[in-house]
């Protein structure tokens, strides 16, 4: 069929079953913008920056496990859509997002609103393509997508100049990709496997690590059903939050910085990792040369270059999180002996009874350790829930119960603050069936806050709880910890009235300071059609605790620390 | 961990920016390039990159991870047995004695390749360490300027 470059774009979006996208027209991609007007099949969602168009995307992608796009022009359409894509790429988040360019023969002029935004973007895309033929667009298309989701997924920048959009020719979606240079491999190796399963057989404290990889591998229930057989232990990093789920008796808590006393001591004591699709982050290894130090690694990653780039591993398996845990259970299944780990499961229940979990309430004002426990008793498994940045998205970890993977929606290796608010859009727009709450602080949440008009327009009504400590909590409390209190930069005693912002734009607005306006608000908000803002004035200098100091040891942890008046 | 020298072929699809995503990949994780060199393979749609750097066993081994990763890699060679060359051209002013810089150059599997009204023009191509000697000796005879053409290898 002869159609526009445009067109194809449109098809292939359309091809790709993705019912909702996110973009900001411009023009070099006006073109686009003229047929996505003219059809039907699919949602465009006009945010109000290109930062939140990406972020909507990967809220998208995270909550329905599908591709998400996004749409931008060219120059600074581009470099504002690039914290979205840098995003997407540290959380291995598939998204397609598609750019303008000017003109083919304008590239390279410097021509108005050009920018090379194939080189800005390399380093923080799994691939990316400028279009140089309208022959290539519908090859180029399909690859983007099928290289966006396949292997370890990850943003791919399409990047088209306009005259290419504006050009007809003769489109045929491809059915398949042909890409010899680029085969993930998803089986894992047999041999590893079995000497896998032989030092689980062998091992006395063993250790389940859960990585981000389980919820994109959808490895969660059969990762609950290898706990579950061997009764090994389990700990998860701040990315996989709900594999577990947050009843599980096997399931210590989470690990690393502001992981709490039982996880930190099972991974200094375990004698063997068993690590499916995490990365041994610094924000989770703590003092590496400490880290897991008595233990024996298997580390299961679909991303080779993930192996043993930090620590050494004794059985790497490259593969699969859900197909290689698929062949380890058989290999397991009547070999194993979980009484065998009675004793390291008794030290990590003592643990866990020394030092659990806890924070001081109050009746005089609201912590938020209270709020989001509240929230989790609240509505608990029916919602969705993204956060921003700080040490609001630290307590959200830690004391709301997350019952399933993809339950949980946050920037964990990129740390990007304004991302939870457009996530939470998209994540609504997926699954619109679920309460979709942004757990964010009054830093974060001003960062992308003109998606109340996005939300009010599109009726997406979504919850933003701010956590407000008039801080930037989490800077301060560093200021706190290790700059002698100057605090530098982090008072944010000058607020906007919160309640007249959200109404100004069409949104709901409640200022809650009690635990029953608390209540009253979180009920209220949640059968409203409207987005919220729901401004809870939290204990100022309240600190997330367990700590360990950057660089430390994981077993160094600060427990507590004298409260201040 | 002991930092090694390494050679690494890496055959790629020969398109556009691919070799902005093998030095960016260097340049963005911090590793280190002693010499690159790049050129279309005979008969085929790809590029075939020789890359000499340096690193600990865990910087070697992300590096040619890393560089598999690339969505245009085809295959990456850690070389061990291998055959290696560099060229080395050399302009020397004309005073010099034409029939030392001949012995020399010859030393080294090399020759003058061009002579002109003020200068001379040696070429050698040999083991990159044979080129360093040969560009030490040379230094006696006031060259003018020296282009090194990087390494090139072949697993044996
Ligand atoms: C875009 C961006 N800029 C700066 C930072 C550094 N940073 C990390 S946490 C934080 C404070 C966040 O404050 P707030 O959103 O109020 O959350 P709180 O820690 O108070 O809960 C800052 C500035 C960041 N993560 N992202």
């Amino acid at each position: 069929m002869k159609m526009s470059g445009a067109q194809m774009i449109c098809e292939a979006i359309i091809a790709e079953d993705v019912k909702t996208i996110f973009g900001y027209p411009g023009g070099a991609i006006m073109n686009v913008y003229d047929e996505i007007y003219k059809q039907k099949k699919f949602e465009h969602i006009l945010t109000r920056h290109e930062q939140a168009a990406v972020h909507a995307a990967d809220g998208y992608a995270r909550a329905s496990g599908k591709v998400g796009v996004a749409m931008v022009t060219s120059g600074p359409g581009f470099t504002n859509a690039v914290t979205g894509i840098a995003t997407a790429y540290t959380d291995s988040i598939p998204l397609v997002v598609i750019s303008g360019q000017v003109p083919l023969s304008l590239i390279g002029t410097d021509g108005f609103q050009e920018i090379d935004a194939v080189g800005i973007s390399r380093s923080c895309t799994k691939h990316n393509y400028l279009v140089r033929s309208l022959e290539e667009l519908p090859r180029v298309l399909k690859e983007a997508f099928y290289i966006a989701r396949s292997g370890r997924p990850g943003p791919v920048l399409v990047d088209v100049p306009k005259d290419i959009t504006g050009e007809i020719g003769e489109f045929v979606y491809p059915s398949e990709v042909n890409l010899p240079s680029y085969k993930p491999n998803y089986k894992g190796n047999n041999r590893q496997i079995q000497k896998a399963a032989k030092a689980i057989l062998e091992a006395k404290k063993p250790l389940l690590y859960i990585g981000g990889g389980a919820v994109l591998s959808g490895a969660a229930q059969i990762v609950r059903e290898l706990a579950e057989m061997t009764q090994i232990p389990a700990v998860e990093t701040l990315m996989s939050r709900g594999v577990m789920g947050a009843k599980n008796p096997l399931l210590l808590g989470m690990l690393g910085m502001h992981g709490n006393y039982a996880s930190n001591m099972a991974m200094s004591e375990t004698d063997l990792v068993i690590s499916l699709g995490a990365r041994f982050d610094d924000r989770v290894t703590g003092k590496l040369s400490e880290f897991a130090k008595y233990a024996d690694v298997i580390h299961v990653d679909i991303d080779p270059a993930n192996i043993a780039k930090l620590v050494d591993v004794d059985y790497p398996i490259v593969g699969d999180i859900k197909t290689v845990i698929e062949k380890l259970i058989p290999l397991l299944k009547n070999e194993v002996k979980t009484e065998r780990y009675q004793v390291w499961r008794d030290i990590l229940n003592r643990y866990n009874e020394l030092h659990p979990l806890l924070y001081n309430d109050s009746d005089e004002v609201i912590k938020p350790q209270w709020a989001i426990e509240r929230l989790g008793e609240l509505v608990g498994e029916q919602a969705i829930i993204t956060s921003d940045v700080g040490q609001h998205q630290m307590w959200a970890a830690q004391f709301y119960p997350f019952d399933r993977p993809n339950q949980w929606i946050n920037s964990g290796g990129l740390g990007t603050m304004g991302f939870g608010f457009p996530a939470a859009l998209g994540a609504k727009k997926a699954v619109p069936e679920k309460t979709v709450i942004n757990i964010t602080g009054d830093g974060s949440i001003l960062m992308n806050v003109q998606e109340l008009v996005t939300a009010a327009e599109h009726k997406i009504p979504v919850i933003n709880v701010i956590l407000n400590n008039h801080f930037l909590g989490m800077v301060r409390q560093w200021q706190t910890f290790f700059y002698d209190k100057r605090y530098s930069e982090t008072d944010l005693s000058y607020q906007p009235n919160w309640k007249m912002l959200a109404e100004a734009c069409g949104g709901i607005g409640y200022d809650v300071t009690t635990k029953e306006e608390f209540d009253a608000a979180i009920k209220d908000a949640i059968v409203q059609d409207k987005v919220a803002f729901v401004n809870v004035a939290i204990a100022r200098l309240e600190n997330v605790l367990p700590m360990v100091p950057s660089g430390g040891a994981l077993y160094n942890m600060l427990l507590e620390h004298k409260e201040e008046k | 961990m002991e930092a090694v020298r390494r050679v690494i072929s890496v055959v790629v699809l020969n398109e556009a920016q691919v070799l902005a995503r093998v030095s960016g990949l260097f340049a963005a994780r911090g590793y280190n390039i002693e010499s690159l060199t790049v050129a279309p393979m005979p008969d085929t749609d790809m590029s075939h990159i020789t890359i000499v750097t340096k690193g600990n066993k865990r910087v070697i081994e992300q590096i040619t991870k890393q560089l598999h990763k690339l969505i245009p890699t085809f295959k990456v060679i850690e070389h061990e047995e291998m055959v290696e060359k560099e060229m080395v051209l050399i302009k020397f002013p004309i005073e010099q004695s034409l029939s030392d810089i001949q012995v020399l150059c010859e030393a080294y599997n090399g020759g003058i390749v061009n002579v002109g009204e003020n200068m001379v023009i040696g070429m050698v191509t040999d083991e990159p360490v044979r080129v360093k000697h040969f560009i030490e000796a040379a230094k006696r005879y006031s060259p003018m300027e020296i282009v090194r053409g990087g390494v090139v290898a072949i697993e044996r």
